[in-house]
């Protein structure tokens, strides 16, 4: 297809990506005009304070962008994925220029002048508002020049959180050695930036009230910089992802046995029809989900509570329908990630007890242990005493209040029940262990846990890129029940065998 | 009551003192020239009746209040101030420049616009010409003419000029001075000028103060100066023979 052709045919979601590129520059801009030039004013009266915060500007601006984007991800309120952390991020690259140049375009006032206005009976504000300002507007306007053409770039790279723009185009023809989507993205960011450099121009030369400015050096340094770092994001990218194509995927899991299981299983059935797959398994907290809105995972197996509660960030509810239609829907506008049909199984916590007790006791659900918990031990992992849906709401709705309540690794709670260091666990629901230490789940009779249900995320672009895809995905909704699933893990956990093995074996027994 | 009085007047930096016990009285309607070598703290002395700066010790009094009692900003207003260049504002028009002093004391636009032109008319540049301009447009000897209309505009009882027509060419200067000299006696007003040409001070000054590293030496008439036996005075004399008229 030829680059024309290309346009022709995708021209409205380019057109949308241009869109997003402006927005993301402007109103970046425009907040770090309304922070930096009040504290380019601060500085030049307040001359100790100049040397720190332009210091700290200055330190800001080195930062290379993908770096600061992954400081930015794990903050509360700025950080997290999506428009808000590239808007901040750009806002702090932004801020120098336009600090620097307002302390030196107000500083660069002919003191003779000053000195004038405040003989001739200018309060402080006159002074500021009606000489300082408006001669060192060129100067300021320089900045924001600057500033903005910098942006332009800078936002390329803001596609890897998930805010969108051009530089969509630019990681994705990289990805796909695809030079039509490459010079679609790269072409537009370069014009939009001399677009903005020739705009902002002409408003600094409105403020140009004595001599010329040289402003051909800082603008050919701001084009150099804006080129350097379209450039540079992209070769970073390139050496960290492989390129992926029509065969190609690069499968994810999280850092447990369950979860590389589950992504062996996919990996698997995908080799199978001829793709190559890349294996990134084993990555730790919210790593995958950054990866797979970053672009360098197309998929990994995830759960619907988790990620309701901790990716989305909402309240805990216990309605598995409700849950997953609201991840879906999140997903899909704010990620343009792809929530496959549940796997059949959940894996939410277990609320353990031995089975000579449950038997003794006639225990069937957590309600009917309230009355035993004070003579009890119970042994819970770090996760479950810390996270909303863990243990300060678990104890309150069931009014449990244990002898004594053990903070302690999670594996290991299982060996503890069993022989008898505690009395009551949070397990995992599909531990392979269960069946074979003789351990009794107790039913969540109050519906307190969240529905975990297993589902595999995966990217929109990947499930059109890759024709297999869909296919595997639709065979494994509801294929796995949760025996199964604590069968599976037992081969790996309990008997130490070979994953690659064990889903080998399973994938047969299926017939996939 | 004098002007400006200097009462035992010290000003001083944390390394050095500018001006040490100085004494002057300024008369309504004179012309008062201080003049002196660069750093001999002429200039100092301008920006203390202005309260561009304040005194370390002593008091200077301004119409016979203390500039530290007075609303700075007020007594400002009250003084028009010239220096080097005009220090005019290069991105107002000539016709905003000159009319400042009377749009920051809330001058009704229509007056402060007839006073604009009749300022212009007064320094001898034509309203019509330059109200629109801006000073970089103009010569250095037009802009010095809306530097001294800018400091009459809003009819100050005093005008305090710092080396206003330093920066001109000889002829330009000399005529210049003619001006000033005629205007400043027309309209009577109070002036304090700066200098270190002794022969500006002869030209505009009813007084003729002498100032050498933060003192006064002598406050003479030109007449009483020209004959002092004072050695520094003599010295500024002789460059006036030396140059015969040209300076």
């Amino acid at each position: 297809m030829s680059f024309w052709q290309f346009l022709a045919s995708n021209w409205s979601e380019l057109l949308l990506l241009v869109r997003q590129h402006i927005v993301l520059v402007f109103v970046s801009i425009l907040v770090a005009v309304i922070i930096g030039v009040p504290v380019g004013i601060l500085l030049t009266r307040y001359r100790a304070l100049r040397g720190p915060v332009l210091g700290i500007a200055n330190v800001m601006q080195t930062i290379p962008s993908l770096a600061l984007f992954g400081f930015l991800i794990p903050l509360p309120f700025i950080g997290g994925i999506g428009t808000r952390t590239a808007l901040v991020a750009l806002v702090l690259y932004s801020l120098l220029p336009i600090i620097r140049n307002t302390v030196t375009g107000i500083l660069n006032v002919d003191p003779n002048v000053r000195e004038a206005a405040v003989a001739m009976g200018m309060t402080g504000g006159q002074v500021l508002r009606q000489v300082e300002l408006p001669l060192a507007m060129g100067v300021i306007v320089t900045g924001i020049r600057v500033a903005t053409v910098i942006a332009v770039g800078v936002t390329t790279i803001a596609a890897a959180v998930g805010a969108g723009g051009l530089g969509v185009y630019i990681f994705r023809g990289l990805r796909q050695y695809d030079n039509n989507l490459l010079l679609a993205g790269a072409l537009s960011a370069a014009l939009l930036a001399l677009a903005a450099d020739s705009l902002l121009g002409l408003v600094e030369r409105q403020f140009s009230f004595e001599t010329k400015r040289s402003g051909t050096v800082v603008r050919k340094l701001a084009l150099a910089v804006a080129i350097v770092l379209v450039i540079g994001g992209a070769a970073f990218w390139l050496s960290r992802s492989t390129p992926s194509s029509e065969n190609h995927i690069a499968v994810g899991s999280k850092d447990f046995t369950e979860s590389a299981l589950l992504a062996e299983i996919v990996a698997q059935m995908l080799e199978a029809r001829g793709v190559s797959v890349e294996r990134r398994f084993e990555l730790g907290g919210n790593l995958p989900h950054e990866a797979l809105v970053a672009g360098t995972l197309d998929l990994y197996p995830e759960y619907t509570g988790t990620s309701y509660t901790a990716i989305l960030q909402h309240a805990p509810i216990t309605d598995p329908r409700a849950v997953y239609d609201q991840v879906k829907r999140e997903y899909a506008d704010r990620f343009k990630v792809e929530v496959s049909q549940p796997l059949g199984f959940e894996n939410t916590f277990a609320i353990l007890v031995r089975g000579e007790d449950a038997r003794r006791l006639n225990l069937k659900t957590i309600s009917n242990a309230a009355t035993e918990a004070p003579r009890w031990r119970a042994g819970f992992g770090q996760d479950f005493m810390s996270r909303a849906d863990g243990y300060p709401g678990f104890s309150k709705t069931y009014g449990l209040k244990f002898a004594e309540v053990r903070e302690m690794d999670l594996s290991l709670t299982y060996i503890a029940l069993s022989s008898k260091q505690v009395d009551l666990i949070a397990g995992n629901s599909t531990e392979g262990r269960i069946p074979t230490l003789d351990l009794f789940q107790l039913a969540d009779d109050r519906r307190y846990f969240p529905p975990y249900e297993a589902v595999y995320l995966v990217r929109q672009d990947s499930l059109a890129r890759v024709p297999a895809l869909p296919e595997v995905l639709s065979k494994l909704a509801n294929a796995i029940s949760t025996d199964e699933m604590r069968r599976l893990n037992y081969e790996i956990d309990g008997q130490k065998r070979d994953p690659k093995e064990v889903v080998k074996e399973w994938l047969k027994g299926k017939g996939f | 009551m004098p002007l400006v009085q200097f009462h035992n007047v010290t000003y001083s930096l944390p390394n050095a003192t500018i001006i040490s016990d100085l004494n002057l009285t300024v008369e309504q309607g004179e012309t008062l020239v201080l003049l002196g070598e660069s750093g001999c703290g002429k200039t100092t002395t301008l920006k203390l009746i202005n309260r561009l700066l304040t005194p370390s010790a002593g008091e200077v009094r301004v119409e016979g209040k203390s500039t530290t009692a007075w609303d700075p900003i007020e007594l400002r207003r009250r003084i028009g101030y010239v220096i080097q260049e005009g220090g005019l504002f290069p991105h107002f028009t000539i016709a905003r420049n000159v009319g400042l002093v009377p749009a920051l004391s809330g001058w009704e636009p229509a007056r402060t616009h007839e006073r604009v032109r009749e300022m212009l008319n007064l320094v001898g540049l034509d309203p019509d010409r330059f109200a629109e301009r801006y000073p970089r447009e103009l010569s250095g000897g037009q802009r010095q003419r809306v530097g001294v209309a800018r400091a009459l505009a809003a009819d100050p009882p005093l005008l305090l000029l710092d080396e206003p027509f330093g920066a001109l060419d000889p002829l330009t200067r000399a005529s210049l001075q003619r001006e000033f000299a005629e205007l400043s006696t027309r309209l009577g007003k109070t002036a304090v000028l700066v200098t270190h040409d002794v022969r500006e001070a002869m030209i505009l000054g009813q007084r003729i103060g002498l100032m050498h590293k933060g003192q006064l030496l002598l406050l003479e008439t030109p007449e009483a100066f020209r004959a002092s036996d004072n050695p520094q005075a003599r010295a500024y004399l002789e460059t006036l023979n030396v140059n015969g008229g040209d300076h």
